[in-house]
């Protein structure tokens, strides 16, 4: 267990979750790609309090943050979602593709 | 340390008092029914036990055994494992400093294992079932979190221990009445029993459970039994005062207080009609969380003082 | 011990991370998910992180069991019964991510991180409590207020019905 190797944890699942966040056309599958790279995050925090400053709290503070961005995420996200449906029949990232600004 | 001879004993009495429990239900559906010598009826759970043994098994279209198999064994599991934190009469298997919010987790953990189960068949009545459960856990839970730390903000700790030794005098129970009543509307809520099974209820064929056979139907049953007990032994350290009593000892005192809440959940399963879930969704959010609220602000005052 | 939980740990997570994207049946990727998230917070765990770790566990469950409800109702496909396949770009996502996961891991690997600077509290729970009701108030407040808000924004957002119009009128 050290430093290095939580890292490298932590950029493995930020990458599936990149992965996943642009090859998903589901917009539920998205979201799942967004969590897994608020995990990588997590983990992170975590490993950064554990290994370079447990003194203090911040690290901690980070993941806090993290975990409830997560929450308020996929809360957002399945509004957003709910909205579009209602509006026009449509669950994949494909169709809301006029809302780019 | 964890001395050795918890870690026997846990799951020895969470087995026993499963059992007892079943037992005990059994006995009291055969004397609500009017049936004859209702004390007889004891041995009915093992007899369903070793009927769901040996039973042809069963098989719906297209099911998904891997998650309905990862649910019905959750089930157990979580029970087991919301245990370890509460204090057998006064060590706990794991007397960890977060045993509330471990013990909280666990019991979410059901939330999976009941959804799991009913979406896995591939069956529209267990498919109900499993929503059901979620809307309730969406109901009863926030309450149950608000009941959970009233008791640590009055104990000034989240060790469960701690919280047990916090009530040294006066009980939990007795100054947080609010708290109390919404844990024990949580705990059957939580064992989906009695008022609160709409899950597995009769006008969806038993919903969740419905397609669960042989073994995997035991493991069910015996996983509710079990959260009903480890429900109503956390309700003791909670709530109780944990081991505390005169002249007889802390394990003694701890099972007795156990056996007296679990008596009164079972008792309930038979004397409530199950309630509709939006129905009770509508009143844990509009009565029960802001009950619990205040009890909270309550508690807070005094503890502040 | 410490060492092998660690390896079990983080390989299950991120290969139950990459079995979201794999497998057919949307149930079994959000409990893939779910498993990836249990595993982070068996991490925490250990960390140390006793508080953090059992919240991590609580939550997810939580918010995948939610999830799960929005992804039956939004997939056209959810048990995975007729396999198909939803992805765009597939070749450049699969690029890019290789790419920054190269990116990260020479960054990780070529840093000098400092060596550690204090040693853990006796109570990180504790710790953690003082900072945010301490000197990181702002933080919970700021967390405070964006919960409000995505209370009330996913509510309007998603509800077709006004204040007093009743779903089931008595």
């Amino acid at each position: 267990m050290t430093l290095d190797a939580f890292l490298l944890l932590a950029a493995a699942l930020f990458s599936v979750g990149l992965y996943g966040a642009l090859s998903q056309q589901s917009i539920v599958m998205l979201m799942m790609g967004l969590e897994l790279m608020v995990n990588g995050i997590v983990v992170a925090g975590g490993a950064f309090w554990y290994y370079i400053a447990p003194g203090a709290a911040d690290g901690q503070v980070l993941v806090l943050v993290a975990v409830t961005v997560m929450a308020l995420e996929m809360a957002m996200g399945f509004a957003v979602v709910t909205a579009l449906f209602r509006a026009r029949d449509a669950d994949l990232t494909d169709d809301a593709e006029d809302l780019r600004g | 340390m964890t001395p050795v001879w918890t870690v026997v004993a846990l799951p020895v009495a969470l087995g026993v008092l499963t059992l007892l429990a079943a037992s005990g239900n059994a006995v009291l559906g055969a004397a609500a029914s009017g049936a004859p010598a209702p004390l007889r009826h004891w041995d009915d759970p093992l007899r369903a036990a070793a009927r769901a043994l040996v039973q042809q098994r069963r098989r719906t279209f297209a099911a998904d055994r891997l998650l309905s198999r990862v649910g019905v064994v959750t089930l157990p599991v979580a029970a087991l494992l919301a245990a370890v934190v509460l204090p057998l009469g006064t060590r706990a298997v794991a007397d960890w400093s977060v045993g509330v919010v471990w013990f909280n987790a666990m019991e979410v953990a059901t939330w999976a294992a009941v959804w799991l189960t009913g979406w896995g068949p591939n069956s529209a009545y267990a498919l109900v079932g499993g929503y059901r459960y979620l809307a309730q856990g969406l109901a009863y839970e926030l309450p149950h979190m608000f009941a959970l730390i009233t008791v640590a903000l009055g104990a000034g700790s989240l060790n469960v221990t701690r919280v047990a030794d916090a009530q040294d005098g006066l009980w939990f129970g007795v100054w947080m009445p609010v708290a109390f009543a919404v844990y024990l509307v949580s705990a059957l809520a939580m064992a989906f029993w009695g008022p609160l099974a709409h899950p597995v209820a009769d006008d969806v064929a038993s919903g969740a459970a419905v397609e669960l056979d042989g073994p995997d139907r035991l493991v069910f049953a015996v996983g509710r039994y079990a959260l009903l007990v480890v429900a109503a032994a956390a309700a003791v350290p909670f709530f109780l005062g944990g081991g505390a009593g005169p002249w007889l000892p802390a394990p003694v005192w701890t099972l007795v207080k156990t056996l007296v809440v679990l008596g009164a959940l079972l008792w309930a399963g038979h004397r409530l009609p199950v309630l509709r879930m939006d129905r009770f969704l509508e009143f844990a959010w509009i009565v029960l969380i802001p009950a619990s609220l205040l009890q909270m602000l309550v508690v807070a005052l005094v503890v502040l003082d | 011990m410490q060492v092998a939980a660690f390896w079990a740990l983080a390989v299950t997570a991120v290969a139950s991370g990459v079995a979201v994207f794999r497998v057919d049946s949307m149930a079994r990727a959000t409990f893939a998910l779910l498993a990836s998230f249990l595993c982070v917070g068996g991490l925490l765990l250990l960390l140390d992180l006793h508080y953090l770790g059992a919240l991590v566990v609580l939550m997810m469950i939580m918010e995948m069991l939610v999830m799960a409800v929005f992804m039956v109702m939004y997939m056209m496909n959810p048990a995975g019964l007729m396999p198909m396949t939803m992805i765009h770009n597939g070749r450049w996502a699969l690029g890019i991510s290789v790419a920054v996961f190269a990116a990260l891991a020479a960054g990780i690997v070529l840093t000098p991180w400092p060596p550690r600077r204090g040693a853990p509290p006796d109570d990180p729970t504790y710790a953690l409590g003082e900072a945010i009701m301490g000197p990181k108030m702002l933080v919970m407040m700021g967390i405070g207020l964006a919960i409000l808000a995505t209370m009330i924004g996913s509510v309007v957002l998603s509800t077709d019905r006004g204040r007093y119009d009743r779903e089931d009128p008595r």
